[in-house]
């Protein structure tokens, strides 16, 4: 890069007070922390996602009020495997904070961010979608923007791009929504001659 | 009497279920393919259920499959009603991660382009809202109004929708002689049809009716939601990352950021209409203040050459072989760059492993997390008041389903 740009294991830049704070209060937690081109980001130790954000959350002079982004990265050929990202804002205290922490291909679960924010909802049914991340505690895991019936999770490093799914039959409609659509036809259009 | 088979028995209440009716996913009163499962007793919605993802076009299996630049005509469709937003938001994201920056002239000429995209958003949002409702002239206006954007699109990049236009480190190209004029005109006459829209909308009573006090959300259950944008100005929080982390050069001109204090549709609206008279200014100023000099940053290894020079020179014919052939390489690591887009906080988050392709390119996108809120927005509503709810979060379905 051009000169005198700091790489990122050399950077003598001062840590960000957000960093500083969140070390006061949970030594053991974090697992490494860094400022590359100035974005504060702290990676904590997985079981304590849930304490170290509601920290986050209701501390004064942090108060991340909005969780902007969550997603996941996939690590594939390292363990653990797949890294979950959240970007989080504070509108009060105009800072922002990444929180990253990893979890192993054999059971990429994690706590579900849902009731510190509401909004973690549907961006955790995406990353589930994507990457198959199981959310402990979220209340409607579904897909969300693919279908049921879909093989895989696509942001996977090993779906390939141009795998194709298989044809799915259509799904069957409630038997009683069926007769009703049966009888509204034959009353509009009459009976079909035999 | 008997209760027989003609007189049944008499109830206090009658026999009522709630309803299940399905609005979408091609509803002519949303524009954006959405569907949202309602459940009504009567008018009044008990439930609802918003599903999104009709438009998913896997817009990160394709970033992270291409070089750097390859993304930059995807983010054209990622809101396609202002494109030049996600491409500058996109290439700050990389211009972060590369260590560079672009020019001061390449920074004012994005930051006109980021308004007049913002400008056209709105009069996209405003239209459609109104002919939603009925009103079909404002958004034959709002649409002659966007023409004129959409001129200035023309001219700065030869395309009129998916512009394509912002480059890592510069721009696609320098501005056409005589642009300035064409945009003050171009401009001008879209606020005056603007100002048509004005009186027909604002004051009118129908209007007013189906906007005001519907689809309110306190302050803080939109943040924690995670909604932004003019839907969260609306309510009353300033927030703006023009603002409060300024990019480009929004440090340097003098704007406001317009709020309102109910949160309903109609604030919505104001808000909105407040901000494409901001963006007028803002692209004034921008105007004024253009200085000259080159639109791309000064170095071979993210600059294109100029197609003349390739064809005649040995070191541009270089320049562009290493460019296509190995790609941007920035240092590992990893970035998230916010800007304003027109619904709100879009972002980026680029991670590089040292390759020149990316290997995890993330879009932010303000309509998913603000779509989110629509249940909880029409939640005991009427069900005529999920249509300018719904205008009014406008729901970009390039963008909230990528």
């Amino acid at each position: 890069m051009s000169d005198g740009e700091p790489t990122p294991s050399t950077a003598a830049v001062a840590e960000p007070p957000v960093l500083t704070r969140l070390r006061e209060r949970f030594p053991d937690a974090i697992v490494a922390t860094h400022a590359y081109r100035g974005d504060a980001t702290a990676e904590i130790a997985p079981a304590t996602l849930l304490d170290v954000c509601t920290f986050l959350r209701d501390d004064p002079v942090l108060a991340f009020d909005l969780l902007a982004d969550v997603t996941a990265v996939d690590y594939i050929g390292t363990t653990p495997r797949f890294e979950l990202v959240y970007h989080l804002r504070s509108i009060a205290q105009g800072h922002r904070v990444r929180v990253k922490t990893r979890v192993p291909e054999e059971s990429p679960r994690i706590a579900s961010l849902t009731s510190v924010w509401r909004g973690a909802n549907w961006l955790e049914r995406e990353t589930y979608d994507m990457y198959g991340i199981l959310f402990d505690g979220h209340p409607d895991l579904r897909r969300i923007y693919l279908y049921e019936e879909f093989q895989g999770h696509p942001l996977r490093k090993d779906y390939p791009k141009e795998k194709r799914q298989p044809l799915v039959t259509a799904r069957d409609v409630a038997p009683e929504q069926a007769e009703r659509t049966e009888a509204r036809e034959q009353q509009r259009y009459g009976r079909w001659p035999e | 009497m008997d209760a027989g088979r003609n007189n049944p028995p008499v109830t206090d209440d009658l026999h009522t279920q709630p309803m299940e009716i399905q609005m979408g996913p091609s509803h002519p009163s949303t524009h954006g393919t959405v569907k949202i499962t309602l459940k009504l007793d009567g008018e009044r919605i008990l439930d609802s259920e918003v599903e999104v993802g009709y438009l998913h076009r896997g817009f990160e299996k394709e970033c992270e499959s291409g070089e750097y630049y390859q993304a930059i005509p995807y983010t054209d469709r990622l809101n396609y009603a202002s494109p030049m937003i996600n491409n500058v938001g996109y290439c700050l994201a990389a211009e972060k991660l590369f260590g560079i920056t672009a020019p001061p002239r390449a920074q004012y000429l994005r930051t006109i382009a980021c308004e007049l995209s913002r400008m056209s958003d709105h009069f996209t949002c405003i239209g459609a809202a109104a002919l939603e409702l009925a009103a079909l002239t404002p958004f034959l206006y709002c649409v002659q109004a966007r023409e004129q954007i959409y001129d200035l699109h023309e001219s700065l990049c030869g395309a009129r929708v998916t512009t394509n236009y912002v480059r890592i480190g510069g721009l696609q190209s320098d501005l056409q002689p005589g642009f300035a004029e064409l945009c003050r005109d171009k401009v001008a006459a879209a606020l005056k049809l603007f100002g048509d829209v004005d009186e027909l909308l604002t004051k009118n009573p129908i209007f007013r009716e189906r906007m005001e006090r519907t689809g309110t959300l306190p302050a803080d259950t939109l943040i924690a939601y995670g909604v932004t944008g003019p839907l969260l100005r609306a309510a009353g929080v300033g927030f703006d990352v023009r603002r409060a982390e300024p990019y480009l050069v929004y440090d340097r001109l003098d704007f406001d950021v317009p709020v309102g204090s109910s949160g309903d549709n109609y604030d919505r609206y104001l808000v909105r209409f407040a901000e494409l008279r901001q963006s007028a200014r803002i692209i004034e100023q921008a105007l004024r203040d253009l200085p000259d000099g080159p639109v791309d940053v000064d170095d071979p290894r993210f600059r294109w050459p100029a197609k003349g020079k390739v064809f005649n020179r040995m070191e541009e014919l270089i320049d562009q072989f290493k460019l296509v052939t190995e790609g941007m390489r920035p240092p590992a690591g990893e970035v998230y760059q916010a800007v304003e887009g027109a619904n709100g906080e879009l972002g980026f988050y680029l991670v590089s492993n040292g390759t020149g392709k990316p290997w995890k390119c993330r879009c932010r996108a303000p309509s998913f997390s603000n779509t989110q809120a629509l249940r909880d927005m029409i939640q005991g509503a009427l069900l005529a008041d999920v249509i300018p709810t719904f205008d009014m979060v406008n729901m970009i379905g390039g963008e909230c389903d990528r």
